[in-house]
């Protein structure tokens, strides 16, 4: 499952740096059917969790509300040299974890 | 308008092949970007939001397991988009860029097919083509490629479907207008293979033309049917010129 | 970024079950919070909107929620977004779907249990061709 994440390369300590995350996810509605006419199963990115330094600094709870191939940007305090690491877990339970490195200038 | 429009190539093929009038003129050219609304085009523009960077990636980690062997580096890709869809000596015919990956696939790495419409194949499309980004689309119909291109040019003015529409109608004859709430474009497949908002996801150009015919009520040809192919040569002549734009976003 | 449109804010919530339920009685305050979403969407499948709280909130209450409420879709409660850390700058952006033309609802919780809130209407048309693809 493809994600990108987004982190400017150097951030300032004390102030807030711009993440983005895109997932690779149909966020299947689970109002559709196929082509015999039999429901297509929900399947959506249910949670993403954002750590900093092991600290939770951003979570997410979504729904079928959310477009196809999720995509988020917010923002994050900055304090020490580390790295960000996301975690989301869809539907079928399928869990993934990525990690973003964050350099303090 | 039509008649004059066939009459008139009719005319510029039997004079010279290089003078062939286009429709639109180059400087009158305009991508699809510019007929689409302020959220899709700021979509497109930012690099860190357009989703369409999924298929980029994946088409990244596609081509340096499977590519590199014999293409180096993408770098080597450069140019490649720009001057597809082209003839193919090997194929005896005129192939588009998923048509030329998959021979490759099939025919120098003895593997099976990933399928026209696969999402593997979408993804290195994607890529490749992404190496030509903000080049000028540059094909040639000259030689061997000339049937194919006249087959596509055929294929682009005649009515199909139970609206009896020919492409032309929308496409020359009334871009800038209105169907519905969006506004028809000039139908370059300059920024394919995109992310279409209607499929949730990326698809090629020939999906696309699939999507149009559908929309007219014709019969659509399957996945890299020959006519499909030959279209997308005309487009592609038609465009010359135009700078691609990839991964498009389109709605 | 996302189009910003001028259109009147509305001063009162849509009602809608979901909302009323999570809100229990407490009366949101219509300031703070603003909701960027296109007039008219290109696509009901990809609509781009940004929720932002305007500071400063130190030392004071901070933002500790931010829920999504749709008037129409069949799923009502579109996303909650969490703010565990203090945060100066609270700004969340991502693409949602919306099922027809309807009012969209941000609202922001407070540690101290004030909300504020915003509703925008947004108009979503269906494409100018079937796409059988």
């Amino acid at each position: 499952m493809e994600a990108r994440i987004n982190i400017p390369p150097k951030v300032v300590r004390n102030e807030p740096f711009e993440v983005r995350l895109q997932i690779r996810h149909p966020m299947e509605t689970g109002y559709r059917t196929d082509d015999t006419g039999k429901a297509i199963a929900r399947n959506v990115v249910r949670s993403v969790t954002c750590r900093y330094n092991g600290d939770l600094v951003f979570a997410a709870q979504l729904s079928s509300g959310i477009a196809a191939n999720p995509y988020l940007r917010f923002f994050v305090t900055a304090r020490a040299s580390g790295e960000l690491q996301f975690e989301w877990v869809d539907d079928a339970g399928v869990r993934i974890s990525e990690r973003a490195p964050v350099v303090v200038a | 308008m039509l008649r004059a429009t066939i009459v008139a190539a009719a005319c510029a093929a039997s004079m010279a092949a290089h003078a062939q009038q286009r429709p639109i003129a180059a400087d009158a050219l305009r991508s699809g970007i510019t007929y689409a609304g302020a959220d899709i085009r700021a979509m497109q523009a930012d690099d860190l939001a357009n989703p369409g960077f999924l298929w980029v990636q994946r088409g990244d980690a596609l081509f340096n397991e499977n590519c590199t062997a014999c293409h180096r580096d993408a770098a080597s890709m450069r140019g490649v988009a720009a001057r597809y869809p082209a003839y193919d000596p090997p194929a005896k015919s005129v192939l588009d860029l998923e048509g030329r990956i998959e021979q490759c696939r099939t025919e120098r790495q003895h593997k099976p097919a990933f399928g026209r419409e696969s999402d593997d194949l979408v993804a290195l499309a994607t890529f490749v083509t992404h190496q030509s980004r903000g080049l000028p689309m540059s094909v040639s119909i000259d030689g061997p490629a000339r049937a194919s291109f006249e087959r596509g040019e055929a294929f682009y003015t005649q009515r199909h479907g139970q609206m009896n529409l020919a492409c032309t109608h929308c496409h020359d004859q009334s871009y800038g207008k209105r169907l519905y709430t969006e506004t028809i474009s000039q139908g370059h497949g300059t920024a394919f293979p995109a992310y279409r908002l209607e499929w949730q996801g990326q698809g090629s150009l020939q999906r696309r033309l699939r999507a149009c015919l559908f929309g007219v009520r014709a019969e659509m040809p399957k996945p890299g049917a020959a006519e499909l192919t030959d279209l997308e040569l005309y487009l592609a002549w038609r465009a010359n010129g135009l700078p691609i734009e990839s991964p498009g976003v389109r709605r | 970024m996302v189009a910003l449109a001028v259109r009147p804010v509305h001063a009162a919530l849509p009602s809608i079950p979901a909302l009323d339920g999570w809100l229990a009685g407490r009366t949101p305050r219509f300031a703070r919070i603003k909701l960027s979403i296109p007039a008219i969407a290109d696509n009901g499948f990809a609509v781009p909107m940004r929720v932002a709280v305007e500071g400063p909130f130190a030392p004071g209450p901070y933002v500790k929620t931010i829920r999504l409420f749709s008037e129409t879709n069949p799923v009502p409660d579109m996303a909650v977004f969490e703010f565990p850390l203090p945060i100066e700058r609270v700004e969340i952006e991502s693409r949602i779907r919306l099922a027809g033309t309807q009012q969209v609802v941000a609202a922001a919780e407070m540690t101290d249990g004030v909300v504020y809130a915003i509703a925008t209407e947004v108009i979503v048309t269906l494409a100018g061709c079937m796409d059988g693809t």
